[in-house]
């Protein structure tokens, strides 16, 4: 094995690790932002009574982050692997221990051609020469096309909770999300086939590079080299943002569009039959298929890791400049994962054949137009 | 004193007669109550049973208006002192020729009376002693009577005590009853009230609270005339009235507590019954006393399956409304800790009750089964009802047993005691399980058993110890088969030993002394694994001969109405609350 | 009944000003909360519940200002309360007299079992002597269903102290003895 092979196997363990920490702290705290920030719309109050035992005793501090409900999470955790995990007689026991793996494993394989910095060079570390390493666990040329597929996976989980529930509400849950996932997902796919026409690549750090160029897609104010191709073709990125919005809040399940798990019709849903460590797994593939969303606009929309001053849109130089990039990138997705808890509380909850209509009559149509559009504008500014 | 011991028996005696149609047909006359027209009978018989004109109170019974009263009772003289049963009523005019007036339509005309002094004022009359008169028209729901009814019970109220949260009598109070109904909604006295001696005891079982007397004297009137023991009178004058008993003598015979149940308010109680429960919480059962032959039908009141009490019902063939004290006290003995509850014996070694009794049945019918002919005998006890008796007959003709039972006497007196202390000795009679003397084959079996010629005996009810079998003999049986309810000497020897029930917590039916068949209802659960007699011998008569013709207690008393001849056209459904009389 | 339905323009129709006053409604409330401006939320605990008068919470027996029980046994809460929650043993014939001169009649036990009470204030109607009464405890809690049948003495310490002015067996207790001598002695 040559030293090649070997610091990159070993950086992209590394690298998997890391992600793989940072998405799981994330999710913990999504779900904490999520309960804080519906408590706050709602005039209520959310998590705030867990005191840490050491640091909750510090005068000013601690009670301040036991009223954020910071170690909340740290409990949640707690409770989830010492819940007695229960499987119910009636089900159907392969498939009922299979589902929620299955839910949750495309969300975060989703992760690998997410680029969430730029690159930084490591030098060399312990003997091996790990070099400039690439923020981005795998770099594959057909990264979005890799995305789309992973997330088409992602409808068998719940379908197969609904089916292995053996029960009528979690089936007809399931039932549901099939249906609305496959639709979405279409119009998903078709909502960003114009950023590729304009960009001509399917790699996503090659997306993020012409951002950093050209303006961001969806709101091109700063650039190194204006041009007009992003004035003109605005109004498409635009409808092409929001179709891609609407359909990742569909694809993951989040209010208006979470039929599935409406507490209010189905008890819970697919999940209703599962308890404790199951149940938070479907839990985390939720949240962590919202992070992937986010994350997904942020780099197609809004630049990815790239901020128009200070030469950051520039790949990084220095270990604090990639470190700096990679918080952008995390912030920019805090914001969209704001807007997802956001309107959650915003919308009622939309009514299947709504859904359906929406989802095929409207957005898909508007998706094709958008393509049309986009290929005449592209077409007629460069003839011009 | 004589006269007075004859009024009394026609008390009970009156309604034997009644059903005995008058040889002359019944005058009918012809009033109106409240407008609706009713004919009723123009001579009743009295307290006593003596015809006399029928009054308007009885009208008004008859046509179906209830009148309030305190002092008049059915079964006592009429007093009329206590003014509540005042109602207006009017009397066909007569003209100075003595002849009715006329309406223009040809009818009577009747004019409401009128006092004589002001002649806008309505003339009430006590409705319980003034007679009927032909053409006369009642109103007991006119305003008047309204406002006379008002007038006394608020006049009642003046001194009367605000006792109801601690008075026994309420919930079958009259005066509460009738203040609700017929009296005035808010009180205009501001006065200090009369104040009396509380919670007297005046007798061994009667507590006397002078307050709350109002004065209606039917204490008074039962005790002198149907108890014949003049003890009760009222003294001092006008507010200060109140009852009292010659000072040295207390009210001590064998009827006080029928003034209890006789006084409308909470004056006299009961010392046994004080502050026991609530009346409303009691489930009144109608069951028959089983201390003396006469059988005097009873009400048994209990909660959550405690006896709480007895109560007589009325029954003019056996004992009117009366009942004698020492019978309504008799229920504390139900409920002793001793009873018999589970099944055990000398011979009988089944530990788990589960399956005790279907075990000891078994082993008993086998031993009736392969007994040779003679070798049983079986000894019942006059306590038991009819179907036991006919039961344990049953297994005597199959097994060729000697039959008897034991008598007991005791002393009786005039009234309602009898001198027969067993409630069913007829029962026994009519179903041939004895002779018309109880107790002259007890010999014959104890011979019996000491020539060992009897090697079984069935016991069911008594104590065969103090009957002429004596221990010895016991124990020289080779089977000793005993059912009943206390611990006894009998009871230590048994071999079988099964816990029987009280009359209280079995249904079944008695023939008292005079041919009543009465029958009586299940009070309360028998305590532990006790299980009526009758249940245990259809069980057994099962097992013998292999087939019974009846699950319940209808269909057991229908067969036996069938095989017994006294009862022939019988049914349990159709003897009523009552009774009915039989042939002895 | 016909609901008119209001023509709905290009814009409105396209749902934005829909979701655009939505995002405002929200954004206003969350903003509200996080300046403090508008708190609803109680910290239960720590800030204990005011209880609006006239609240029912558990009854409890009191006591007369001479510190007598004033209830007498007279079962009529038994009777009346909907799902049977009270129990009471009345003292029978060999009882123990009432604490209270004149009041003759005592309860020899009384339970309520906190489990089965609705807090319907019926009891409270009910009584006539003023010895049981709903008040302001509305948490209560116990580790065994045994717990929570309060017995008399539980009821009684729990009740506290009745300040009515009427004590009707002591006036009438009063008036007796102010009374001229009776006739016949008691």
């Amino acid at each position: 094995m040559d030293a090649g092979l070997l610091s990159f196997l070993i950086f992209s363990a590394v690298k998997i690790g890391v992600v793989f920490g940072a998405v799981m702290t994330m999710f913990a705290y999504a779900v904490l932002a999520e309960r804080k920030i519906s408590a706050a719309i709602q005039d209520r109050v959310g998590p705030n009574r867990v005191s840490f035992p050491l640091i909750g005793s510090i005068p000013v501090i601690g009670p301040f982050l036991t009223r954020l409900g910071i170690w909340q999470p740290l409990v949640d955790g707690v409770k989830a692997f010492t819940k007695e995990d229960y499987t119910p007689e009636h089900v159907r026991k392969g498939w009922f221990w299979l589902a929620p793996m299955v839910a949750m494993v495309p969300s975060v394989l989703v992760l690998a051609v997410i680029p969430f910095g730029s690159s930084m060079d490591f030098g060399k570390v312990f003997g091996l020469d790990f070099g400039r390493q690439a923020m981005v666990i795998a770099d594959l040329n057909v990264g979005i096309l890799y995305t789309f597929g992973i997330v088409s996976l992602s409808v068998y989980g719940i379908v197969l909770a609904g089916y292995a529930s053996n029960s009528k509400f979690p089936f007809l849950g399931g039932i549901r999300a099939s249906a609305q996932m496959i639709s979405y997902e279409i119009a998903m796919g078709m909502s960003v086939v114009p950023v590729f026409m304009i960009i001509g690549e399917l790699n996503l750090s090659d997306i993020i590079a012409y951002q950093a160029e050209n303006g961001w897609l969806a709101f091109p104010l700063f650039a190194s080299k204006m041009n007009t191709d992003a004035f003109v073709l605005l109004p498409c990125m635009v409808v092409s943002f929001l179709i891609f919005t609407v359909s990742a809040f569909a694809e993951t399940n989040r209010l208006p569009f979470d039929l599935p798990e409406a507490e209010t019709e189905l008890v819970s849903g697919y999940n209703t039959e599962y308890g404790s460590m199951k149940f938070a797994f479907f839990f985390m593939g939720e949240y962590i298929a919202m992070i992937a969303g986010s994350a997904m606009i942020v780099v197609l929309f809004f630049g990815g890791w790239t901020l128009p001053f200070w030469g950051l849109d520039q790949t990084a130089d220095t270990l604090v400049k990639g470190v700096l990039q990679i918080l952008i990138f995390v912030g920019k997705l805090s914001v969209f994962l704001g807007m997802m808890i956001w309107v959650r509380w915003m919308l009622p909850r939309f009514r299947y054949d709504q859904l359906m209509d929406l989802g095929w009559r409207r957005i898909l149509p508007l998706a094709l137009a958008n393509i049309v559009l986009t290929a005449v504008l592209i077409y007629w500014n460069h003839a011009s | 004193m004589a006269a007075k011991k004859a009024a009394k028996k026609k008390t009970i005696e009156k309604a034997e007669t009644a059903g005995v149609a008058d040889a002359p047909p019944i005058e009918m006359v012809k009033l109106k109550v409240d407008g609706v027209e009713v004919e009723v009978p123009k001579m009743s018989r009295d307290w006593e049973g003596n015809l006399r004109p029928t009054t308007m109170l009885e009208a008004c019974q008859i046509a179906g208006r209830e009148v309030p009263h305190y002092c008049y009772h059915k079964n006592l003289p009429v007093a009329g002192n206590c003014r509540m049963c005042l109602v207006e009523f009017g009397m066909p005019m007569m003209g100075p020729d003595r002849k009715p007036v006329l309406n223009e339509d040809g009818s009577v005309k009747v004019a409401p009376m009128r006092l004589p002094y002001d002649p806008s004022l309505p003339r009430g009359a006590i409705a319980c002693a003034t007679p009927i008169a032909p053409g006369m028209e009642i109103y007991p729901g006119s305003d008047a009577t309204r406002q006379m009814r008002e007038g006394v019970l608020e006049s009642l109220l003046i001194n009367h005590p605000l006792d109801c949260p601690i008075c026994d009598q309420a919930g079958e109070c009259k005066l509460q009853e009738y203040s609700i109904e017929h009296g005035q909604a808010e009180s205009r006295f501001v006065e200090p009230k009369v104040h009396k001696p509380k919670a007297q005891e005046i007798g061994p079982r009667i507590l006397l609270d002078a307050e709350r007397c109002v004065l209606c004297t039917r204490c008074v009137r039962f005790t002198r005339d149907i108890a014949g023991d003049d003890a009760l009178g009222i003294v001092n004058r006008g507010s200060y009235n109140t009852i009292a008993t010659f000072p040295g003598q207390p009210f001590d015979n064998n009827y006080t507590l029928n003034t209890v149940d006789l006084c409308p308010v909470g004056a006299l109680t009961s010392k046994d019954f004080r502050f026991q429960m609530r009346v409303w919480f009691l489930k009144e059962t109608k069951s028959i006393c089983t201390s003396c032959g006469t059988g005097c039908n009873i009400l048994v009141g209990s909660r959550e399956e405690k006896i709480r009490r007895f109560e007589p019902r009325e029954n003019d063939a056996v004992n009117a409304t009366w009942m004698c004290d020492s019978g309504r006290l008799n229920y504390k003995w139900i409920h002793r800790e001793d009873r018999l509850t589970r099944v055990t014996g000398k011979r009988f070694t089944e530990r788990n009750q589960l399956g005790a009794w279907p075990l000891a049945l078994k082993e008993i019918s086998e031993i009736l089964r392969d007994a040779e002919k003679g070798s049983v005998a079986i000894i019942g006890s006059a306590r038991l009802t009819n179907e036991e008796l006919y039961l344990l007959k049953k297994l005597a003709d199959r097994t060729g047993a000697l039959t008897d039972s034991v008598a007991n006497l005791g002393e009786g007196d005039d009234f309602l005691v009898s001198d027969d202390k067993n409630p069913n000795s007829n029962g026994c009679r009519l179903t041939k399980f004895c002779n018309t003397e109880l107790g002259i084959h007890t010999t014959k079996i104890a011979e019996g058993i000491r020539a060992n010629k009897i090697k079984t005996l069935l016991v069911f009810g008594e104590d065969v110890t103090k009957a002429g079998i004596s221990t010895d003999l016991l124990d020289q049986l080779t089977h000793l088969i005993v059912s009943d309810v206390l611990p006894n000497d009998t009871t230590q020897r048994a071999d079988y030993l099964l816990p029987g029930c009280a009359v209280v917590e079995k249904r079944g039916s008695m023939i008292n002394v005079k041919g009543r068949l009465q029958k009586f209802m299940k009070a309360v659960e028998a305590p532990g694994d006790a299980r009526a007699e009758w249940e245990i011998l259809r069980e057994i008569v099962r097992e013998v001969e292999g087939r019974v013709g009846f699950e319940t207690i209808e269909g057991l008393f229908n067969q036996m109405a069938g095989e017994v001849v006294p009862f022939d056209g019988l049914e349990w459904a159709s003897i009523g609350d009552t009774g009915v009389e039989v042939e002895i | 009944m016909i609901v008119d339905r209001k023509e709905l323009n290009f814009w409105e129709r396209t749902y934005a000003p829909a979701l655009l006053g939505g995002l405002k409604v929200t954004l206003r409330h969350f903003i509200d909360h996080v300046t403090g401006r508008k708190k609803v939320t109680q910290q239960y605990p720590e800030e204990p519940t005011v209880v609006p008068e006239g609240y029912r919470g558990a009854p409890y027996l009191v006591k007369d200002t001479d510190g007598n029980t004033k209830c007498v046994s007279c079962q009529l809460c038994e009777f009346v309360c909907p799902p049977k929650a009270i129990k009471i043993t009345p003292p029978g014939p060999d009882g123990k007299p009432a604490d209270r001169a004149n009041a003759e009649k005592m309860p020899e036990e009384f339970e309520i079992n906190m489990l089965r009470c609705i807090f319907c204030g019926f009891c409270q109607e009910v009584c006539p002597e003023e010895a049981i009464f709903l008040q302001n405890d509305f948490s209560l809690t116990g580790l065994s269903r045994a717990e929570m049948i309060y017995d008399k003495e539980k009821l009684l310490s729990l009740g506290g102290v009745n300040k009515s002015p009427i004590k009707k067996w002591e006036h009438k207790k009063k008036e007796a003895e102010a009374q001229d001598s009776f006739p016949v002695k008691a």
